[in-house]
């Protein structure tokens, strides 16, 4: 290790006195620095285009009869007179949820902090490819133009929902936005399956074969761990997903049936034949459950580690973490089938589904108990990070909770595809992991740009985010037990439903406000990159290695050798010191003992 | 209307923001510009823990009274609803539980140790007695619901053939629904879309030389007679459909190519449930909305609302298209002389074809 270390040391050195054009810096960059904050500014851009579909969508539902400026002005021709088109309501409800769940939080929220913390925290120069890195970052940016152009072509883009079950997402002739719309979400999806690929395999060489000295696995921050196994999870399943895209692509433009059979439709029958929607219902679910752990996880990373900071007090429980980071990890890949309890397979495949996806709710809850383990008795630094993390903790534990409802497939039955899911998921991995996402940038802004964050703005987009994420997504449990279904563009063909309009109407206030709020969250983001204060090396007094390294950024990370280190990140308020932190990478006194964690 | 509604809104939260600024400003009088949280910030933002706990536990009684009162938690209309709905009721309770204790102590423990300088937080890193018991808890409350879940899966999905049930068809279609009785002999002649013929309005694609299929009957309205077991045999002839009756507790996907199954008993008529006292209050609650609606549209000159009678409902529960939103079928529960009476209305399927 100290030899290999050595070299590196040597060549980071050399390429250090290269000399850096405007392209080379801040374009086609290979520094993971760089791209990470490549990653954070595109993830932030798409997530502002996924908001706003979403309180287009929001306030339809709400004031479904009234035409609205705002949908005329935004959507043109898909909302003559300021009416909304069913078609199109159906696209933006697709559109927002792949965009949110995989060019937000997952590349966004993973291929930020992956990069910004792998090579920093576990003391390597840079990724083990910069190159592969790049090439990365440029497919997913690739995948997101693609993306976004796919919602100008003429038919309209994807309305098939964002898990796009065949035959709908197949056939033009049975929506508009299966034709050249969902062509490009194919396309987009493919590419940036490509780009996470890469990068998942990036990380995961990177933290078996570049830890510095000293750095043992159990030594390791918190969120190493859970990117590591993040970027296992995301090798494991994106795969599957890709397949089943390829398959689909083979059915919809080269006559295959690998999903599709017997159908009639607009007076004619098509020539499928011994297909099934229900594999590709498998397939799909076989990435898109894991997906939801590759989308929580790094925000449980980045929470620990930011709440330890916080508390100035060691994780409880780092080995019991690390286990149910793993064992949630395992038992993401088979469990998928929850998602299809009433899809036709057989019931008694149901009653498996139910026991495992039953069984996640150990970890969760050991994860739960230890995050509040962990303030209890703490001195706790209300940073914005820390309310973003505490957030997190509330937000999860809700929505999670309601998990043992969904994962139960005898009541699944009644409340599967209502308000009820909706509620649950946007709650316990929409809402928590964009905190955790929040709650990194608060934290590593210094780290990113060299400037802090104004805390104030910071307290207010908070609370009324938190206060917001309730308003919307509480109520949406109780008219998803009322029978509501999701994705329908008006409630009013159901005089059923009429005592719930009101509710959606509160739910739509909420959202708008809550949107709002992000505006200011966005205001000192990129006003802070220019005239934030100017940030201390160690701002929140943390022990990991990023914060040994100079506030301006320098490829290589180090100026001089990279630190060795000497104990775990978690030496917070250890007793017979004088800090109520210690770093890594200071060794250990005369008769310290290590903490036999 | 919604324009304004929404500039009010940004005005409002405009003026809002600017206070909190403020508020924030003036906790923070004669402290420097670092950036980083201070005493103050410590105490203000715990104080509002403890605020947004209120809030959290606000929302939630205010959900279940406003909200809580569904029609569709009780008053089921199966024979395996009540299951059902004891499940959730039993699950609903250990979630309010643990959510209002978790909550509590996640929201207590930051306000109660907010930072304070020159505190020293409390080194404690690992405890294996307490891991273990908060491991072990949901292990076996866990277990419980799993068993208890699965029991009741399995009953209500596995419909026993022999007791002779009532076959009937649901037949999806990008946007309605079809029902198919098997008519004399209980018995569905065979079917697929490839036999369809529009010209001989053959539209579910019967096969006309199958025996079993002569007398079928096909409607657009699901009559059931109370008390008997139907066993529904789900058919798509386009897209992905999901048929959801949520009255029954029942919903099953409709696939292109398979055909899919459940099974339930109707235990409550139509006529009685109109006659429920909580689905009067229900019924007219939603009337007394419909009645404001329809002034409103009145006055702009547009026809108002029809009165609101309760009905069962079968509903389209799966993305399908452009018209989801309004895929939906009556459902019928009545007496067994009522439902022969309807029954011998309908054309059998050999008659109803045009040569």
């Amino acid at each position: 290790m100290s030899a290999h270390a050595d070299t590196h040391d040597h060549e980071a050195h050399e390429e250090h006195h290269h000399k850096e054009t405007f392209i080379t810096k801040y374009i086609f960059s290979i520094d993971h620095k760089m791209i990470a904050k490549q990653y954070l500014i595109t993830g932030t851009i798409m997530g502002v285009i996924g908001v706003i579909m979403s309180l287009m969508f929001r306030m339809q539902i709400a004031w479904p009869e009234e035409p609205n400026v705002l949908f005329e002005a935004l959507l043109g021709k898909w909302a003559p007179g300021g009416v909304m088109d069913a078609d199109i309501y159906l696209a933006l409800v697709t559109i927002h949820g792949t965009i949110m769940v995989f060019f937000v939080l997952t590349a966004g929220l993973s291929g930020t902090f992956s990069n910004l913390l792998i090579p920093l925290q576990i003391g390597a120069r840079d990724m083990a490819s910069g190159f592969l890195n790049m090439v990365s970052y440029w497919l997913f940016f690739l995948s997101s133009v693609i993306m976004l152009i796919s919602l100008f072509v003429e038919a309209g883009p994807a309305a098939a929902g964002w898990t796009i079950y065949p035959p709908l997402s197949a056939l033009p002739l049975a929506s508009g936005g299966s034709g050249m719309g969902m062509t490009l979400w194919l396309v987009s999806m493919a590419i940036f399956i490509a780009s996470s690929l890469l990068g998942s395999l990036n990380y995961v060489v990177t933290v078996i074969n570049l830890r510095t000295k000293g750095m043992s696995m159990t030594r390791l921050p918190l969120t190493i761990w859970a990117f590591f196994v993040t970027a296992i999870i995301g090798i494991v399943s994106f795969p599957v997903l890709l397949s089943a895209a390829l398959l689909l692509i083979m059915d919809r433009s080269f006559g295959t049936s690998f999903f599709l059979s017997d159908i009639f439709i607009q007076g004619e029958v098509l020539h499928y034949q011994g297909g099934s929607p229900v594999l590709f219902e498998h397939l799909f679910w076989f990435l898109g459950h894991p997906e939801v752990y590759i989308v929580i996880l790094p925000a449980m990373g980045l929470v620990s580690e930011i709440m330890a900071t916080n508390s100035r007090k060691p994780i409880f429980g780092y080995r019991a973490m690390i286990t149910s980071i793993l064992a949630i990890a395992f038992l993401s890949t088979i469990v998928w089938g929850h998602h299809m309890f009433i899809s036709g397979m057989n019931p008694f495949l149901g009653s498996v589904f139910t026991f495992t996806t039953l069984l996640i709710a150990i970890p969760s809850a050991v994860k739960a108990f230890n995050w509040i383990t962990t303030i209890w008795k703490g001195n706790i630094q209300m940073n914005p990070a820390m309310l973003f993390s505490i957030g997190f903790v509330s937000t999860f534990i809700t929505g999670g909770l309601t998990g043992i409802i969904l994962g139960d497939s005898a009541l699944d039955i009644n409340v599967h595809d209502t308000y009820f899911v909706i509620a649950h998921f946007h709650l316990v991995m929409g809402i928590s992991a964009l905190y955790g996402m929040f709650a990194g940038i608060y934290h590593w802004y210094p780290k990113m740009f060299g400037r802090m964050l104004n805390k104030n703005l910071g307290y207010i987009h908070f609370w009324i985010t938190a206060i917001c994420a309730y308003g919307v997504f509480f109520p949406m449990h109780f008219i998803g037990m009322a029978g509501l279904p999701r994705r329908y563009y008006t409630n009013s063909n159901f005089p059923l439903f009429d005592d719930l309009a009101n509710t959606n109407v509160i739910i739509t206030v909420f959202a708008l406000i809550g949107g709002a709020v992000q505006l200011i969250y966005l205001y000192n983001f990129f006003s802070s990159m220019f005239f934030g204060k100017k940030a201390e090396k160690n701002p929140w007094r943390s022990t990991t290695l990023e914060w040994t390294t100079e506030v301006k950024h320098i490829h290589g990370n180090w100026e001089g050798d990279i630190p060795h280190v000497y104990r775990w990140s978690y030496d917070y308020s250890k007793p017979g010191h004088d800090d109520d932190f210690v770093m890594q990478n200071v060794p250990l006194k005369e008769g310290e003992e290590e903490l036999q964690h | 209307m919604t324009a304004l509604l929404t500039i009010l809104v940004l005005v409002f939260i405009a003026i809002a923001i600017w206070q909190m600024v403020k508020i924030f400003d003036l906790a923070q009088v004669g402290t420097s510009n670092s950036q980083v949280a201070t005493d103050k910030d410590n105490t203000l933002n715990g104080y509002l823990m403890m605020g947004f706990l209120a809030f959290i536990y606000l929302i939630t009684i205010w959900s279940f009274v406003e909200l809580g009162d569904l029609p569709l938690m009780s008053n089921s209309a199966s024979e395996h609803g009540p299951e059902i709905d004891n499940l959730m009721i039993i699950s609903m309770a250990l979630i309010f539980v643990v959510q209002t204790i978790t909550q509590f102590l996640l929201h207590y423990f930051a306000y109660k140790y907010k930072g304070e300088k020159g505190k020293q937080a409390l080194f404690f890193a690992d405890n294996n007695t307490l891991e273990f018991i908060w491991t072990i808890i949901p292990v076996i409350v866990l277990a419980g619901l799993i068993i208890y879940g699965l029991f009741t899966w399995s009953a209500i999905m596995n419909v026993n053939e022999d007791e002779d049930p009532l076959i009937v068809e649901l037949y999806a279609q990008q946007f309605n629904w079809k029902a198919r009785y098997g008519g004399a002999d209980n018995t569905l002649g065979k079917a697929n879309v490839r036999l369809i013929d529009i010209d001989r309005a053959n539209i579910l694609g019967l096969d006309e030389a199958d025996p079993n299929a002569q007398d079928d009957v096909i409607t657009s309205e699901l009559h059931l007679p109370v008390g008997r077991t139907v066993l529904f045999k789900m058919r798509s002839q386009d897209v992905l459909h999901s048929a959801y009756m949520p009255h029954f507790r029942a919903q099953m996907n409709c696939v292109p190519g398979m055909i899919t199954q459940f099974g339930f008993t109707p235990t409550v008529t139509t006529a009685d449930m109109r006659q429920n006292p909580d689905m009067i209050d229900k019924v007219a609650n939603i009337n007394s909305i419909r009645a404001e609606k329809s002034e409103k549209l009145i006055a702009k000159g547009e026809e108002a609302l029809e009165r609101y009678d309760f009905d069962y409902l079968l509903l389209c529960n799966k993305i399908c298209g452009k018209s989801h939103y309004n895929m939906q079928m009556k459902i019928i529960v009545e007496t067994q002389e009522e439902y022969d009476a309807w029954m011998k209305e309908q054309k059998a399927f050999k008659n109803s074809l045009i040569n």
